[in-house]
Order: structure tokens, then C-alpha cells, then sequence
């Protein structure tokens, strides 16, 4: 049935634990689990049966309302008290589902996307009726081909078998669900921008208040925008129940959660763990998780949430995987992001490369954002060529003070997302830990000894 | 320069019967009128702000802001090479500066034969198989030098012609717009917009 074009042989599922249980994760070692038969042989769509023909909209609401499930995009806010914003009696109302995954560091809703779209979908649904809304959009990362294509297929045969559509399984709800395509640009993915693309509008996010999605988002009408993970957990909420969820992991961190860890560890991957108990030290070097930093080396640092988080050093190895206890820690877990970086890693140029980033993506809305990113990106890349200058560091720190002042946790804000603040994250963190190799490199015109020397150049250009 | 053609004309004007509002299709457009042509012309610009009903200048408007589209003709193939932290870390740069020698090009230009396009990307999503890159948006995973050189190899002597499309085309598979379309959302919209 499907025509889905096969992957290429490289493509594999990286480094899933076999063990332990798998709410989300579940086929995504089956070879035909993103078919619409593989999906249903697995037990697919009857958690959506049972919701429209056991359940009420409010007891959907209410089981995810129990479950605690906080939102997988990155700002961790529980979905059930998310659904609870919309007005009452406003309508039409929309579900906006966001794939636009782009977070340097985060690799999960690719795969999900990818390897279990029926899955996705079905939470979609689910989700839709919860809320009342009349309409779905899917906005899956342009630069995503495989998991359009997969979730292309996925609709088309979910429509073919009344699973979405008119009088779905012969009940009086109704649902579309539009798969929407991005084009590249990481902002996206914060929710008013997304919702800015999603009406033919340049990706810049908008004001809150008042435009917050719940109340006036796509076409000004209430809106809930929800993170490709988040959706894809609703199926099992229905199927097990919101207590059940609740019951795994930390009571303040509910559920199982993927992380993708990456960097200088042995075996990177992509883990389905239990939320808020696994800690730090496990992940990265229990064998059966990343198996150790490479060569038998040492953590210098690592980013526990996504290029936008502070980063952490051996001092919080470990810590668990907990919501609160990290937030408290002065980071965030943010998008399930890990990126490792051990004792020979170049800090400034790590520095220099994610706010290159931040630099690049910025949409040019707001001036601290799009001026300070670049003056930022100008300093660190001067420092890298060997021309740094000996008020460079405090110029640094002075554009960091102009975009979030006083340089805390969580950042203060002088823009209307939270997109320039990230770009201080990680210059507060190396210079405050490592401020010798910034002034190593302006002294000397190189990094300190013992750290790699990346073949960085003057690239950067785009066609 | 060309308008879309009769068959992707088709395509479009389904694309905006799903969005409660015309100008929602414009990305997805803009996508069409990629795939036709290899890049987005002037001339499917002022086509698209016709079956929108904006004007061109609102096209290119929100089509500039994104970084997939392209307004001059590009390589057949893009390979777009991951240099974000977590490729970084495990040699992204070093496989850049290897297909600039390898291309003969500098990242951000294009062969001579118009064969190859290569970019220095952010990141694709892929960290925990870095270093990484794609090809036309079609992902290879922990690449060597050695990979990389046999993956141009092949791709000049037309060996993944069926895996990886030319430039423009990213979903083989288009959502089609099925008999139970419940069109419950444009209902409403036009409800709301008669208010």
C-alpha cells in the first residue's frame, strides 16, 4: 500500500536502550511501524476509538490534566493546563502541531516524525477533540523530507480508513489535519512565529501579550500549539491512563521522555528514559546508554537543554533529569538536548559556534537581538582569527548586559522572544568557568594548550 | 523564468482549498514552484501572488525570510554540510574544509558545471550521528572524508538519481485532498469573517 521511498541503508535507529518500558519509542524497531497496517497490527488508532466513542471530550482533557505531561518543546509547561487557556465558546479553534524542530542539540521529533507518523496523528486527533478543535496543522522543518513524505502517506491512508476526516469511525466529530510545510529558519519554532508562517507571514514572533496562541493565535483565533513529542504520548495517556503515566518516573517529572545526547561520548543516541530519575552520570556513561567519554577522558562541560541553555559542568553529573531540580540548578532541560563536550574542547570556539547560530537565525524583529547577536558572533570570531583586542571580554559582557540585563537565570528579556537572551547563554556560562582561555586567546592569538584546533574558517556565506 | 505549468497549477490550487485563508499556502507554493524549476523564479512569484491574491512584492516578501528557497539557479545537488556544536565537536568543520578542496568550491557557491551546490548549514537534526550532512535534504550520517568523496562519485555518475531527487523536489509523497475532507475549519473561518 504505501509508496513511501525506502531509506537509505544508512539510515538507522541510533542507540535505543532495548530495555525498559517505551511509551513513544515503541516501533521504532519495527521495519513497517510507519505504515498504516504496521501501525495498526501494534495496537494503533484505539486509543482514538476509544476516546470518541468512550470518552468525553472534558474526560480526554481531564486524563491528560492528570498525567502532568509537561510540553516537550523546550519551556516544559504541562499540556492538560495548556488546553485549559482557550476561551470558553470561542470558535473555530485550532491545533497547530510543531515539528519545526531546530534547536542545535535535539533530535527526537525527527524520528518520531519519521518512524511512527500514524502515531502522531493519532494523538493529533485525540488532542483535537479534546479541545474542540476543527482544524489540525502539521508544520514539519522544511529541511525534513523523509518525515513529509512518511507523514504525506500516513494522512493520506488514515483518511482512506476514516481516521481522521468527516464522521471519524462513524462518530459525529470531525477533524482535518493539513500537513504544512517550513523552509528554514529555526524561529519557527517558537509558537507566534510559527503561527506567523503558518498564514504566508515572515517567521517573526509576535507580542504576548495579547497574542498569546490560546487566546488570539492562528487567524486570531484560539490556538494550541504543541511539540511533536507531546502529541505522540497522547495515545498511550488514553490507551493507559493519565495516572498510569503519572505513576512513571518523577512525580515532578512525569512520564518517559527522549533525550538525544551528542558530542564526545562513546556511543551517542537518542534515549527513551524515564523522566526526572535518570540522572547526568547514567546517560553518559552507563554501557547500555552513551558508554563512557570518548578516549576514557573527562567532562569539561556539557549543555543540558539545547544551545539556548546555561551550560553544566562535572559538578552536576549527578543531578537527575528533573524539571525542577535543573530550572532550580540554573539551566533547563529544555528540548531533551545533550551535548557533551570533554576536556579538549575549545570553549571559545564552542562559544563562538552557538552564538553564530543565534546570529544567523535571528528574524531581525527586535534591535538587541539583531544587532547584539552579530556584535557578539564579530567579538568571538575576532578572538578565534587571533585578533582579539584587550577590551574585547568586557565588550562581550557589556552586549550580553544590553540584550538580557544582569545576565541571570532564567534570562531577563529585551525582545519579544526568547531568541536573543539564548545567545547570552552560552558566553555567560564559558566566560564565567573559562574566562582564561578567552584571555589566552587575546594575549596570544590561540587557544590554551591541550584543546583541538578546529579547521574554522571564513565561511558563513548562503547562496 | 516560468510560471507554474498546467499540472503544478492543479496541485496549487488544492494546496489552498485546505487553508481557511489563501495566504496560508504561500510557503507550500513557494515549495511547488521550487520543485519546477530548481529555484523560485520572478515569473512564479507574480503567478503565486495572483492565485493568492497578493501582490508579488508580498510574495517575495515572505519567500526572502526563509532560507530554503533559492532565486537564482543552484547545483543540481545541495549538499548542505552540518558545522552546528554537535558536529562541530566531532569534526564538521575539518569534512567542510574537506568538500571545499574536494569541490573545488567555497562553502555557500557552486560548481562551474552547476553540478554541486554546497552550503555550511546549521543544524539538521541529526546530532547524535554527526558529522552529518544532506543532499537535497536527504540525510547521510557519520561521514568520513572518504564517504563524502564517494558520495559526489556517485551522485556525478548518476547512481542515486532514484534516492535523492534534483533540487526543488522534497516530498515525493503530496497529501492529497481526500472525499472525506471535512472542511469543518474553512466552514467556520468563513463564519467568523462574515461577522
Amino acid at each position: 500500500m504505501t509508496d513511501v521511498p525506502t531509506p537509505p541503508s544508512s539510515y538507522h535507529v541510533p542507540g535505543l536502550v532495548p530495555s525498559g518500558p517505551k511509551l513513544v519509542t515503541g516501533r521504532f524497531d519495527q521495519a513497517d511501524g510507519h505504515t498504516y497496517e504496521g501501525y495498526v497490527r501494534t495496537g494503533g488508532y484505539t486509543a482514538l476509538r476509544r476516546a470518541l466513542t468512550e470518552m468525553t471530550p472534558e474526560q480526554v482533557h481531564e486524563e491528560v490534566k492528570t498525567s502532568e505531561m509537561q510540553g516537550r518543546g523546550g519551556a516544559g509547561f504541562p499540556a492538560g493546563v495548556k488546553w485549559g487557556f482557550l476561551p470558553p465558546d470561542v470558535f473555530p479553534r485550532y491545533i497547530v502541531v510543531n515539528g519545526d524542530e531546530s534547536e542545535p542539540g535535539t533530535y527526537k521529533d525527527r524520528m518520531l516524525m519519521e518512524l511512527d507518523p500514524h502515531q502522531l496523528i493519532e494523538g493529533t486527533v485525540i488532542s483535537a477533540y479534546a479541545v474542540g478543535a476543527a482544524q489540525a496543522f502539521l508544520y514539519v522543518r522544511g529541511e525534513m523530507a523523509l518525515a513529509q513524505e512518511r507523514i504525506a502517506q500516513a494522512l493520506n491512508d488514515a483518511y482512506a480508513n476514516n481516521m481522521v476526516g468527516r464522521n471519524i469511525l462513524g462518530t459525529d466529530f470531525s477533524v482535518d489535519v493539513t500537513l504544512s510545510w517550513g523552509a528554514g529558519a529555526y524561529i519557527v519554532g517558537e509558537e507566534t512565529a510559527l503561527i506567523e508562517s503558518l498564514e504566508g507571514e515572515r517567521g517573526m514572533p509576535r507580542l504576548k501579550p495579547p497574542f498569546f496562541p490560546a487566546a488570539k493565535g492562528l487567524y486570531l483565533q484560539p490556538t494550541i500549539v504543541n511539540n511533536v513529542e507531546t502529541l505522540s504520548n497522547v495515545p498511550w495517556i488514553i490507551n493507559e491512563g493519565g495516572q498510569q503515566f503519572h505513576d512513571i518516573g518523577a512525580p515532578s517529572s512525569t512520564g518517559m521522555r527522549m533525550f538525544a545526547v551528542s558530542g564526545h561520548v562513546n556511543s551517542p543516541g537518542v534515549f527513551e528514559v524515564p523522566n526526572g530519575v535518570t540522572t547526568f552520570r547514567m546517560l553518559f556513561e552507563a554501557p547500555e546508554y552513551c558508554g563512557g567519554v570518548r578516549d576514557g577522558r573527562s567532562v569539561k562541560a556539557f549543555i543540558p537543554g539545547g544551545a539556548s541553555a546555561m551550560w553544566f559542568f562535572s559538578e552536576h553529573l549527578d543531578m537527575a533529569l528533573d524539571k525542577p531540580t535543573v530550572d532550580q540548578a540554573g539551566s533547563m532541560l529544555g528540548s531533551g538536548a545533550i551535548v557533551v563536550m570533554d576536556d579538549t574542547t575549545d570553549m571559545v570556539a564552542a562559544c563562538w559556534r552557538i552564538v553564530r547560530f543565534f546570529a544567523r537565525e535571528s528574524c531581525g524583529k527586535c534591535t538587541p537581538c539583531r544587532e547584539g547577536t552579530t556584535w557578539l558572533e564579530r567579538i568571538l570570531k575576532r578572538m578565534l582569527d587571533g585578533h582579539g583586542r584587550p577590551d574585547d571580554l568586557a565588550t562581550l559582557m557589556e552586549v550580553c548586559e544590553s540584550i538580557s540585563p544582569g545576565i541571570a537565570w532564567p534570562p531577563r528579556q529585551t525582545t519579544i522572544c526568547p531568541l536573543g537572551p539564548s545567545a547570552v547563554s552560552p558566553i555567560a556560562s564559558a566566560v564565567e568557568r573559562f574566562r582564561h582561555e578567552f584571555e589566552h586567546y587575546v594575549e596570544h592569538g590561540r587557544p590554551i594548550d591541550g584543546v583541538h584546533r578546529h579547521a574554522i574558517h571564513g565561511t558563513g556565506a548562503h547562496v | 523564468m516560468s510560471r507554474l505549468n498546467d499540472a503544478n497549477l492543479a496541485i496549487a490550487r488544492e494546496i489552498v482549498g485546505r487553508y481557511p485563508r489563501p495566504k496560508s499556502a504561500l510557503i507550500p507554493l513557494l515549495h511547488l514552484a521550487q520543485e519546477q524549476d530548481g529555484y523560485v523564479t520572478t515569473d512564479a512569484m507574480t503567478h503565486i501572488g495572483e492565485l493568492l491574491g497578493i501582490t508579488s512584492a508580498d510574495v517575495y516578501g515572505t519567500a526572502s525570510f526563509y532560507e530554503m528557497f533559492k532565486f537564482h539557479p543552484v547545483g543540481r545537488y545541495c549538499i548542505n554540510v552540518c558545522s552546528n556544536i554537535s558536529c562541530q565537536l566531532v569534526g564538521g568543520w575539518e569534512l567542510l574544509e574537506h568538500a571545499e578542496h574536494r569541490l573545488g568550491i567555497k562553502a555557500g557557491s557552486t560548481t562551474e558545471d552547476g553540478m554541486f551546490t554546497l552550503e555550511d548549514v546549521e543544524c539538521i537534526a541529526a546530532c547524535t550521528e554527526a558529522p552529518a550532512l544532506q543532499v537535497n535534504y536527504r540525510y547521510r550520517y557519520t561521514v568520513t572524508n572518504d564517504d563524502f568523496d564517494q558520495l559526489v562519485d556517485d551522485l556525478s555518475a548518476g547512481r542515486l538519481t532514484d534516492e535523492i531527487p534534483p533540487h526543488g523536489t522534497l516530498a515525493r509523497v503530496r497529501q492529497r485532498t481526500p472525499q472525506n475532507w471535512a472542511d469543518t475549519g474553512r466552514a467556520a473561518q468563513a463564519e467568523v469573517d462574515a461577522r
